[in-house]
Parts: C-alpha cells; sequence; structure tokens
C-alpha cells in the first residue's frame, strides 16, 4: 500500500522538492546581505536600549529584501491553501471519480488501511513541507523580526511577529495550517466525491477559518494582558474631533516592542469609553495645549489589552496544537466514512 | 462444501428506490455463473454487496463463507473486475502489477508477465492510453493473478468490439479451467453468457427471477403448444411463465419438474435466450401488479 500511495504521489513529491530546493537557495543567496546589514548596523551586538540602533536597521532595509519579507509572508499563506485544494481535494475524490477505488479495495489490503495510509504518508509530506518553508523564512526574516522586538522608533513597512498578519507565517503554526488544510481537503473529497468542488469547498473553508481565527480566537487563547494608567493628553497622543456633535476620540501612546494589541480605549473616570463631546478649547482656534489642558482635567485613564512578545512561542504552540486537533477529527471521519462503506 | 455466495433476505436502498430487494440466492462453488438482466436491475448493486464494496440496507451475504469484503483474507480469495475495468490512467502497465505484487500475499508475478506478454501489450505502456480490450484483459490480469477462489467480473465485456469480446471470453476460460476457481460474471445479454456459463441467475426490476444450473433449467421448462386454452386450467405441478395466443392456438412456457403427459399438448424445448427473454417479460407483467398467470389471462382477453 505504501508503495502505491508513493507511486501515485510521486510527481506531486518531486515537484515539491525542487520548489523547496529553488527556495533554499533564493533564500540563502539573499539572507547574507541582511545578516550583513544586522551585523554593521551594531544591532547584532546590542543588548540593552537597541531601539534607535534597531531603527537605524529597519531603515538601512532596500527594497528588494523588503519585498521578499512580504512575499514570504504571502508564500507562507498560500502553501497550506494550495496544499488543501491540489493534494487533498483530490486524493480521495479523484479515485471515486474515477472508479479505480474498486481496482485498490479490492486488493488484499483493507480500505481502512489504504486510507490511514494515503492520510498519513501525504499528510506527512504536507506538514514537512510547510516545517521546512516556515524554517527556512524564519531563518531569513530573524533580523526584522528581532529588530520588531528591540523597540524601535521606527518600524516602516514591517509588523512584529506576533501581529496576526506575519503571526501565521512563522514558527510551527503553519504545520498546522497544512496538517489542516489536508484533511479538509481530503474530507471534502470524501464527502463531495467531485474533485473540483471538493477543491473549491476547500478553498472557502479554509480561507474563512484563516480569517475568522485571528479576529475571534486567538486573541482570547491565553487572557490578555491589560494594562492602565492615567491619560496625558500632553505625552504626543492621537486626538480627533469630529463634528456634529462634537464627538471626540482619543487614542493615547502605548509602546511595547513586538506587542499584539488586541484594544487601547481612553475611559472616563466612570469606566466608560470617552467619546466626547469636545470642550469649548478643542473646537475653536485655541492653541492645541489649551485643549490638551482641557483634556487631562477630565482625568481619564488609558485601557489597554494585549498580548506581549514574549507569548509568541506559547500562542504558536497553542494554535497549532487546534489546528492539528482539528485535522485529527476530519481525518477520523474519511476512515469511519470509508470503512462503513458510506462511499 | 460452502457457497460461492450466500444471500438471503438481501437488499439495498438508495434513498426511497430499491436497487435490489429480498434476494435470497445460493450459488454454488466450482462453476461458472452467469448473471443476467436488464440495466439497471440491480447486477452491479448484488456484485458489489458481494466483494464488499457496498453495505446491505437489509438482509445478509456471505461469499466464500466469509463477510465480503471483511479483511485482507477474505479479499485475498475475491478477485473483482468491477463495471468498466477501472485502471490508474497515469501509470503504466508494469505499475499496475507493481501494485498487484505489492498489495498481495498470493500474487503470482510469473502469470501476470506471462499474460500480459501474451497479449502483446507493452509493460511500459500508460495504461490510459490501452484500447478498450487491452484495458479490461489488464484489470482481468490483476483480479487472476491474485489467484482468488471466487472472481466477479461486471459486465467485463459490456464494451468491446465483438474480436476483443471472443478474445477476453477465451482468456478467462483458459485460466479459470487451469486453477478450477469459481467464476461470476454479469452482463445484460445472454449471448455473451450463454457459451461459459453453467449456472445462471436472471435478475430483472431489482428481483431475483430465477436462478439454477442451466442444464436443469433448460430441462425442467418445456414450451407447450396446441389447441387454444386458458393457462389457469392447467396443473398446478406446470408453473406459467408466458403464455401467448392465437385465435386458434395457445403457446405456453411452463415450468415443471415432471413430464408433460397431455396429449393435448406437443412439447418443445426453448434456448437459453428465449428462457430469459420469458423471465423478463414475466416481471414486466407482475410489475403491472399482476402475478404471472393472471397477466397471461389479461393479455388473452385483451385479444
Amino acid at each position: 500500500m505504501m508503495w502505491l500511495t508513493w507511486r501515485q504521489f510521486r510527481a506531486q513529491a518531486i515537484t515539491v522538492a525542487v520548489v523547496l530546493a529553488a527556495a533554499a537557495i533564493f533564500l540563502g543567496v539573499t539572507a547574507p546581505h541582511l545578516l550583513n546589514l544586522y551585523d554593521s548596523t551594531g544591532l547584532s551586538a546590542c543588548h540593552a536600549s537597541c531601539g534607535q540602533i534597531a531603527s537605524n536597521f529597519l531603515k538601512a532595509i532596500g527594497g528588494p529584501d523588503k519585498t521578499v519579507f512580504e512575499a514570504a509572508i504571502a508564500v507562507m499563506y498560500g502553501l497550506p491553501a494550495l496544499i488543501g485544494i491540489f493534494w487533498g481535494a483530490p486524493l480521495i475524490a479523484r479515485e471515486l471519480e474515477a472508479g479505480t477505488h474498486q481496482l485498490a479495495w479490492n486488493q488484499s489490503v483493507s480500505r481502512t488501511r489504504w486510507t490511514v495510509i494515503k492520510l498519513g504518508l501525504i499528510g506527512s509530506v504536507a506538514v514537512a513541507t510547510a516545517g521546512l518553508l516556515s524554517l527556512m523564512i524564519g531563518w531569513w526574516a530573524s533580523p526584522i523580526d528581532s529588530a520588531m522586538n528591540f523597540g524601535q522608533p521606527f518600524s516602516g513597512p514591517y509588523l512584529p511577529r506576533l501581529s496576526p498578519l506575519v503571526f501565521a507565517s512563522r514558527g510551527v503554526a503553519p504545520l498546522g495550517y497544512a496538517a489542516f488544510a489536508f484533511a479538509l481537503g481530503v474530507t471534502m473529497g470524501v464527502f463531495i466525491r467531485k474533485t473540483l468542488p471538493a477543491m473549491a469547498v476547500t478553498l472557502a473553508i479554509f480561507v474563512a477559518v484563516q480569517v475568522l481565527m485571528p479576529i475571534y480566537v486567538r486573541p482570547h487563547l491565553m487572557p490578555p494582558v491589560q494594562a492602565t494608567a492615567p491619560f496625558n493628553a500632553f505625552e504626543n497622543n492621537e486626538l480627533t474631533i469630529s463634528s456634529p456633535g462634537n464627538r471626540m476620540t482619543l487614542v493615547g501612546n502605548f509602546s511595547r516592542p513586538g506587542a499584539w494589541i488586541l484594544s487601547n480605549n481612553t475611559v472616563t473616570p466612570s469606566g466608560q469609553v470617552f467619546t466626547g463631546p469636545a470642550g469649548a478649547a478643542c473646537t475653536g482656534n485655541y492653541p492645541p495645549n489649551a485643549c490638551n489642558a482641557w483634556v487631562n482635567t477630565l482625568h481619564l485613564r488609558q485601557q489597554v489589552a494585549y498580548q506581549p512578545a514574549s507569548r509568541f512561542w506559547p500562542l504558536q504552540f497553542i494554535e497549532t496544537g487546534i489546528y492539528l486537533v482539528l485535522a485529527a477529527g476530519l481525518g477520523w471521519s474519511c476512515v469511519w466514512r470509508i470503512r462503513r462503506r458510506r462511499i | 462444501m460452502t457457497a460461492a455466495i450466500e444471500a438471503s433476505g438481501l437488499g439495498k436502498k438508495y434513498g426511497r428506490h430499491w436497487a435490489l430487494s429480498d434476494c435470497t440466492l445460493s450459488i454454488p462453488v466450482g462453476c461458472v455463473v452467469g448473471l443476467v438482466g436488464p440495466n439497471g436491475a440491480g447486477k452491479t448493486t448484488l456484485l458489489n454487496m458481494a466483494t464488499g464494496m457496498l453495505a446491505p440496507t437489509t438482509g445478509s451475504i456471505q461469499v466464500l463463507g466469509g463477510a465480503p469484503g471483511s479483511g485482507p483474507d477474505q479479499l485475498s480469495r475475491v478477485g473483482y473486475v468491477a463495471q468498466d475495468a477501472p485502471i490508474y490512467a497515469g501509470l503504466s502497465v508494469a505499475d499496475h502489477l507493481s501494485l498487484g505484487a505489492h498489495m498481495n500475499r498470493r500474487w503470482d508475478a510469473a502469470l501476470a508477465a506471462g499474460r500480459i506478454r501474451q497479449l502483446g501489450i507493452a509493460q511500459k505502456q500508460k495504461a490510459g492510453t490501452l484500447s478498450g480490450g487491452q484495458r479490461a484483459q489488464l484489470a482481468l490480469t490483476l483480479a487472476i493473478a491474485k489467484r482468488p477462489e471466487l472472481l466477479i467480473l461486471d459486465e467485463p465485456i459490456a464494451s468491446l468490439d465483438p474480436l476483443a469480446r471472443r478474445e477476453f471470453l477465451q482468456v478467462l476460460m483458459e485460466s479459470t479451467a487451469e486453477s478450477g476457481i469459481s467464476v461470476i460474471m454479469s452482463s445484460h445479454l445472454v449471448a455473451d453468457l450463454e457459451r461459459i456459463s453453467e449456472y445462471l441467475v436472471v435478475l430483472v426490476d431489482s428481483r431475483v427471477q430465477v436462478a439454477g444450473d442451466i442444464d436443469e433449467l433448460l430441462a425442467s421448462h418445456q414450451l407447450l403448444s396446441g389447441a387454444r386454452r386458458d393457462p389457469a386450467t392447467l396443473p398446478d405441478s406446470q408453473h406459467v411463465i408466458s403464455a401467448s395466443h392465437t385465435d386458434r392456438q395457445s403457446t405456453i412456457l411452463v415450468r415443471c419438474e415432471e413430464p408433460i403427459l397431455d396429449p393435448g399438448w406437443s412439447v418443445g424445448q426453448i434456448d437459453l435466450e428465449d428462457l430469459v427473454l420469458a423471465y423478463m417479460g414475466q416481471a414486466r407483467t407482475s410489475r403491472l401488479g399482476l402475478n404471472g398467470d393472471a397477466g397471461a389471462k389479461i393479455l388473452e382477453e385483451k385479444r
């Protein structure tokens, strides 16, 4: 059974090996530039108060490296989806469409074993592919990722690795995504029995899950850290006034290097989010200081909920675990359905 | 001796439609069995349940004394060529032989390679580029080389040209005669089965109409012709299968274990094709809500 699974998968395996080798060569060739810059700006030797040096480093990164940084994120998002669509969905659906499952299931190998080996072998290749690519890209981007965690005044177009966008392209999470997307594709194939619709449904569900996860689930995987401090309008805060109604929005500065800020509210002493109305000092042609002084008389407080940078790995492992459990559940449903001859 | 297939009250329902219902059968081992019936009669459903591809809705089925598809042991005892002889279009003929070798315990590599050579098929050829006949032969080779005790073939020659049909049947007969394995083969044409079968199962409208040894079936069916007469007046031992009448004459096919003694009849033999057609006609009549005898009567009154 291993033999047949491997024989059917051989062409794809060779393709992915070539792609991984090409990615390794490309990243290997482009990485030294970034690493040298990291050394020459002195960031590699810096141990405390490195914000300004990190900022210099980030400013010095050229356009090509920035493009690679962004493209790598896109690739890490695309890879699990491609695995689900092109490896997962057709894996069994194509057999059912061509009727070849009837050939396979009438050799002296039980259909349960057939399903488990197919899922296990190709699922492992999928996870290993995502893992290798994540490892390479994480290594390539490590100068930027660590600079982002140094508390730099200038971050430019870069985001910390805990931010929702970058998070999914780093660490072990892509392994979970790949396993989940693959199992999702296979399951859709088994239940829909048609390759193309299964591919479409797999893509739709996977994208939906990837969008909903950082919005509704990931922020709560660990209880966010709550920070509260008196709101001082003189400390370079963001202040917006919108007429009609003189609605006023205040957003305080909050700097925790590499943190993922979930909410940043300015609240009144009674605990309500402050929305105005703006006082006379803030509406006319008065100097800004008068407005700031008026805001400070309100005794507002700044309330921030955030995930600190140190939680990158715990959150990575929890999220990967969730996706692996989902993948295992989907895989089990495939085996169950085929074993029960619901095909 | 265990039966090749032993079914009791076997039924399969898709949604609200019964593809096969109330099928009770006992097919002996060691013979070539023809399963005949029109398209959509339930032949594939029956064979899929015999190979464990489908689970029955009602009743039970045992194949060679075991539950179909229940494990590697049972699987290795039954060879199956499904309808349209599915093969992996992207794999070569040699790949298919490796597949058989890797997935079967009793694989006869020499037999498989020899058959492919005899058929003049290149091992390097992609299975997707084989002709219909070669494709069916490859599927048959895979099923035979696993050395099963029972070989099940679902309409293996339906899509083949006459020459390929003859070749296929010839190869089938040669290889089964050598090994003495049981064969069950379905077709919607009696002519395909007539030459090779020893046992016949007629399946119409998801029900088994008749099943038995072909020689016995032919011996126990008589075509009576004589002066016009109501089939209902025949003795109880003579089951009317079909009846047709002209103004003066009646021709009645009866199933009867005893010799026909009534001198008013001239007794004739029928061939297998007529026998099967008569049972198919009977099924059609009973589908109108009539049993065989009453149906014959209605036909008579219409005249």
